[in-house]
């Protein structure tokens, strides 16, 4: 697409977002993000119904499904503009920018029908049931048994998952469960689709270092899902659950990086105010943090791009670990740039924000890979060195 | 904005590195260091001369090829890599831009054909090299005499001078900035000096009374930072893109001894300890890279501070990177990596020259912060 056509995309979207985030949606500006999912959740539900009606749901999924086949430039371009406006953290991203993809290229028929209306018009919200006490880190350590129910065909679940955003405002979970007994590691591993309003299922949140609670413990006790909602074949659910993971290439944390920027310039606009752009080390560290966002936007980019090269694998396998100890660092920076403002709860929205900040970050390099196995995944995958030798406890 | 390469660029790279895999080989690099020459002048006659390189770097109307900012890059990380003993960074990267931005059209006409074909390798005697406005400040100052002018002063460090064919000197006169082309022919007084780095020669420039014909006077009629600032931008990037070639290279050779070398019964590359902190070099390489050739993929539409910014950044992120890695590479090594018969001390010695050539990391970065936090506006 070339740059001009882009262009007007741009405008177009910075005009309905102009249009459109005010009036009731006002509350809505820069709310919802990482550290602040459970801001106002049925505000933004609606607000998922208003992006759905401009047709800015789901925006990269095909015609045929509801989507406007935006190439990965224009979606980038879309999460930019939405970040710049202000956009609130998104209440559909588990539907639309994971689960719906995978189904589009593994599910059936049937499923494509049943679901991907739901997330298109932001009517269903989905959550993610991966993690659990036992498989953090190691996901594939998952004890969580789905048994066939002989009579009806449908699967019967029982276990525990864990950090299941935003599970006590969502109507559905996919599941990553164990379907054949005996089995350990990735195989034996079923991919399931589960509504939450069931008998069976309890969500308990989780209260989070900042206080909130976006997070929460799902508890499945003989909680059924349908036979028809399996997605690929009973045993084949790792397979599916990474190919899930896959289509989280990061075009989502463009607009993101919005966020950021204007987390940096808070942080340089208080450290004006109140004199800490006097100190040399502060300066250095405000720079330093400037130079990794504006590296981070070209690195995003980059590892957008369908490039196939081995050096661009090492790249996109770093992007991960770049902007999650980029933000933490950022937040202990805002810290100090407070000062012992930073001690205090302040009426001041801006201080606010980078309390929320500071303590949320500490979360960016623990979820989806902390910072301990992405190094592993870099060493090995990108640079050939030798795997870490599994252990056996149980 | 693309930011993958192209076919063609990917070509360029690769063959740049194919061909300085062979002719620049440790052996040769090592051969100059030992001499004491810090120039292959074989090599460079190679790729300036037949292969083309500084082509790539001039406009088509001096008989360049008129390639993008990016080719150029990819050049100098290949030379990096290998830590080749040739000018092209000060020809390619500061000349040569520098005589595009601020040169008359005769000294356009006379010296960029030249650079084209490889006749000439160029650089410039920057002032303060450790300042990041290296152009200031050089201590020459000028006269202006019957037919031309009195050069007067001292250049301390005047990086790849023994390799030059021509040149630029910054001075001066009345406070006005003019820039003067000095040829090897002219003859003026220079001194080689003895280098930590032995894979890039140094002179100090002594100028004394030296007279220089009107003709070669490079500037119309005087220049100033803001005129200057694309091609000092060219410059910091390219110096960026050399350093995290050198990176690669002395990461590369890291990776390799560790994959190789056996303690405890295994390979110490299989020590988490050791995976981690090679890994965490290849993030800060893809940063930086990412940062360079960003950089340069936006540089003919950016504003000439957002240029100068984007460069500080490059060359605080590269600066940085290249000499941890090269510190990594002689810890990991262990016992051999303190030998003189290893390589790692080669590229050690390379950052430690260039992280304060233009501009330390501290000196960016408070360009960069002057810029968010001295002026009501931030970037």
């Amino acid at each position: 697409m070339s740059d001009e056509a882009t262009q007007q995309l741009r405008a177009e979207i910075s005009q309905w977002m102009a249009d459109h985030l005010c009036g009731r949606f006002e509350p809505l500006r820069f709310r919802g993000n990482a550290g602040d999912g459970d801001a106002l959740p049925e505000l933004r539900k609606e607000w998922e119904r208003e992006l759905a009606s401009g047709g800015w749901t789901c925006p990269g999924w095909p015609g045929e499904w509801g989507g406007r086949a935006l190439s990965v430039a224009e979606q980038v371009a879309f999460q930019e503009e939405y970040g710049r406006a202000g956009g609130p953290g998104r209440m559909g991203h588990i539907g639309e920018g994971l689960l719906g993809p995978t189904l589009i290229a593994f599910g059936t028929q049937e499923q494509k029908e049943r679901f991907l209306p739901g997330i298109r018009a932001g009517s269903e919200f989905w959550c993610q049931g991966y993690s659990e006490p036992s498989a953090g880190s190691d996901l594939a350590n998952v004890r969580t048994r789905a048994r066939r129910d002989p009579e009806t065909g449908d699967w019967l679940v029982h276990g525990q998952k864990v950090w299941t955003s935003l599970a006590h405002v969502s109507d559905w979970i996919f599941v990553l469960a164990r379907c054949e007994e005996g089995t350990v590691g990735r195989n034996g591993l079923i991919f399931l689709l589960m509504p939450l309003d069931q008998p069976g299922i309890e969500i308990r949140p989780i209260r989070q270092i900042s206080g909130g609670a976006e997070f929460n413990s799902t508890f499945f006790d003989g909680a059924r899902a349908r036979a028809e909602h399996v997605v690929g074949a009973p045993g084949e659910g790792w397979k599916i659950a990474m190919a899930l993971l896959g289509f989280e290439r990061g075009i989502s944390t463009l607009g993101q990086q919005m966020a950021f920027a204007q987390e940096l310039e808070l942080v340089c606009q208080i450290a004006r105010e109140n004199g800490a752009a006097q100190s040399s080390r502060t300066r250095q560290r405000i720079a330093r943090a400037w130079v990794g966002l504006r590296a981070m936007r070209y690195l995003a980019m980059r590892v957008l791009a369908e490039d196939t090269r081995p050096e661009a694998l090492r790249e996109r396998l770093g992007y991960k670990f770049h902007w999650s100890n980029w933000h933490r660092d950022l937040g202990k920076l805002a810290m100090d740039v407070l000062g012992a403002d930073a001690g205090i709860v302040s009426d001041d929205p801006r201080y606010e924000r980078l309390r929320q900040l500071f303590l949320y970050s500490r979360a960016d390099t623990i979820y989806g890979g902390s910072n301990e196995i992405q190094l592993n995944l870099i060493a090995e995958q990108g640079l050939g060195m030798p795997r870490e030798p599994r252990g056996n406890l149980t | 904005m693309n930011l993958v390469l192209s076919d063609d660029q990917q070509l360029i790279r690769e063959e740049a590195s194919r061909l300085l895999r062979e002719k620049a080989s440790p052996q040769n690099v090592r051969r100059i260091v030992e001499a004491g020459t810090g120039f292959d002048a074989a090599l460079w006659s190679m790729i300036a001369g037949e292969l083309g390189w500084c082509a790539m770097a001039v406009p088509e109307a001096y008989g360049g090829l008129g390639l993008g900012l990016t080719e150029r890059l990819l050049l100098v990380e290949a030379v990096g890599e290998r830590l080749a003993p040739v000018p092209l960074w000060s020809t390619t990267c500061a000349a040569a831009p520098l005589l595009e931005a601020i040169g008359s059209r005769a000294a356009r006409e006379r010296y960029l054909p030249a650079i084209a074909e490889g006749r000439i390798a160029a650089t410039i005697a920057w002032g303060r090299i450790d300042a990041s406005e290296p152009l200031q400040a050089t201590g020459v100052t000028s006269k202006a005499v019957d037919g031309g002018y009195l050069l007067d002063g001292h250049v301390g460090q005047v990086i790849d001078q023994p390799a030059a064919d021509l040149l630029l000197v910054s001075a001066s006169a009345d406070g006005e900035q003019a820039l003067f082309a000095l040829e090897r022919e002219a003859g003026y007084e220079s001194r080689q000096l003895e280098t930590l780095d032995g894979t890039r020669p140094i002179a100090e420039l002594t100028l004394n009374a030296q007279f220089i014909p009107d003709a070669s006077r490079v500037d119309d009629g005087g220049f100033d930072a803001s005129s200057a600032s694309s091609a000092i931008a060219i410059a910091q990037l390219g110096l960026a893109a050399e350093q995290i070639g050198a990176a690669r290279g002395v990461m590369d050779l890291t990776l390799a001894y560790v994959a190789e070398r056996v303690q405890f019964g295994r390979t110490i590359a299989s020590f988490q300890a050791v995976k981690h902190r090679c890994a965490r070099l290849e993030v800060d390489l893809a940063e930086a890279k990412a940062l360079i050739y960003g950089t340069a993929a936006g540089f003919p539409s950016a504003t000439p501070e957002e240029r100068l910014l984007e460069a500080s950044g490059a060359r605080a992120l590269a600066s940085n990177l290249l000499f941890r890695a090269a510190e990594e590479s002689i810890q990991l090594h262990g016992g051999v990596g303190f030998t003189w018969e290893y390589d790692p001390h080669l590229y050690f010695k390379r950052a430690q020259a260039t992280c304060t050539l233009l501009g330390s990391e501290e000196a960016h970065l408070e360009a960069i912060a002057a810029r968010l936090l001295d002026k009501e506006a931030a970037a």
